[in-house]
């Protein structure tokens, strides 16, 4: 058994939680996405109600354009420091209370769950496991998703 | 007899075909507030990040497939849950179609679990997935 590729500063990150985000869902901004994707039910198109994977969108760093890279990707602040670099999106599961509307003030909260190491075809891969909680105004909740990361 | 009783398991759910454009994409991009040059740079992504052409999003494939269960479901019911993953990469040019079908079906609660795919032109899977909706009269 090889040495393990999860430092032990990565590890003690497990159960850690980001700070919360906040943010404020406007209706002008479901109309972009979802005249961006092409969406054809009238209740995404007017920005009465968003389409699920607007979530995705809506949480993603504000960066200032000189914090970012020459790939022009944000650095990101959930990523413990590991010895593989490249990241990929692994895959991503929710579980929907209620739909997001215009006017929803959302909070988010992201956890490192886990960290797993395992063997690839072309060498050695690691599993980060994250859990995205989402709560309205009243802290009742809204969407919780859990995804994977995989580096390599 | 009520639209959810007629639901069978294997019924397939309406396939849709996307095909991105140099304009969806940076549309798309702008709207999820992301810079990654390989969805809009085409000499960047292939001489640095070595693709053979712009990249379609990710993401992008996955609001495929909740388009493919939501669009089937319209107003009869709400979507519980959604995952998908993405398995192999796909590029501007590229057709791409969103499959689903019924997998299971739970007449007491009201619910059913659907398989979802992103289809490539070759004929794989790219992008698999899975809903379940509840039906809000069952």
């Amino acid at each position: 058994m090889s040495e393990s590729l999860i430092t032990d500063a990565a590890r003690s990150a497990i159960g850690q939680s980001q700070p919360p985000i906040t943010v404020e869902v406007s209706r002008r901004e479901i109309q972009k996405y979802s005249l961006a994707t092409q969406q054809v039910q009238q209740k995404y198109l007017d920005g009465d109600e968003a389409p699920p994977m607007f979530l995705f969108g809506l949480l993603r760093p504000l960066t200032p354009i000189d914090e970012l890279g020459p790939d022009g990707i944000a650095r990101d602040a959930s990523l413990p420091d590991l010895p593989l670099k490249r990241v990929m999106a692994g895959g991503t599961e929710m579980i929907w209370s209620r739909p997001i509307r215009p006017g929803d003030v959302l909070t988010a909260t992201k956890t490192l769950s886990g960290i797993e190491e395992k063997q690839g075809k072309t060498g050695p891969l690691i599993f980060l496991h994250y859990t995205l909680n989402v709560v309205d105004v009243d802290g009742k909740p809204v969407v919780k998703e859990r995804s994977t990361r995989i580096c390599r | 007899m009520s639209r959810f009783a007629n639901i069978k398991v294997g019924d397939r759910l309406p396939e849709k075909n996307h095909t991105a454009t140099e304009i969806s994409l940076f549309l798309y991009n702008a709207a999820i507030w992301n810079p990654h040059r390989i969805h809009y740079d085409a000499p960047y992504t292939l001489e640095i990040e070595k693709h053979p052409a712009i990249v379609i999003d990710g993401p992008l494939q996955g609001d495929w497939l909740a388009q493919c269960v939501t669009d089937w479901l319209g107003q009869d019911g709400e979507l519980v849950t959604f995952s998908y993953a993405n398995r192999r990469a796909s590029y501007l040019g590229e057709t791409l179609t969103a499959t689903g079908e019924i997998t299971e079906k739970d007449e007491v609660a009201g619910t059913v679990n659907v398989r979802l795919g992103i289809r490539n032109e070759a004929g794989e899977i790219i992008a698999p997935g899975s809903a379940t909706v509840r039906f809000s009269e069952a």
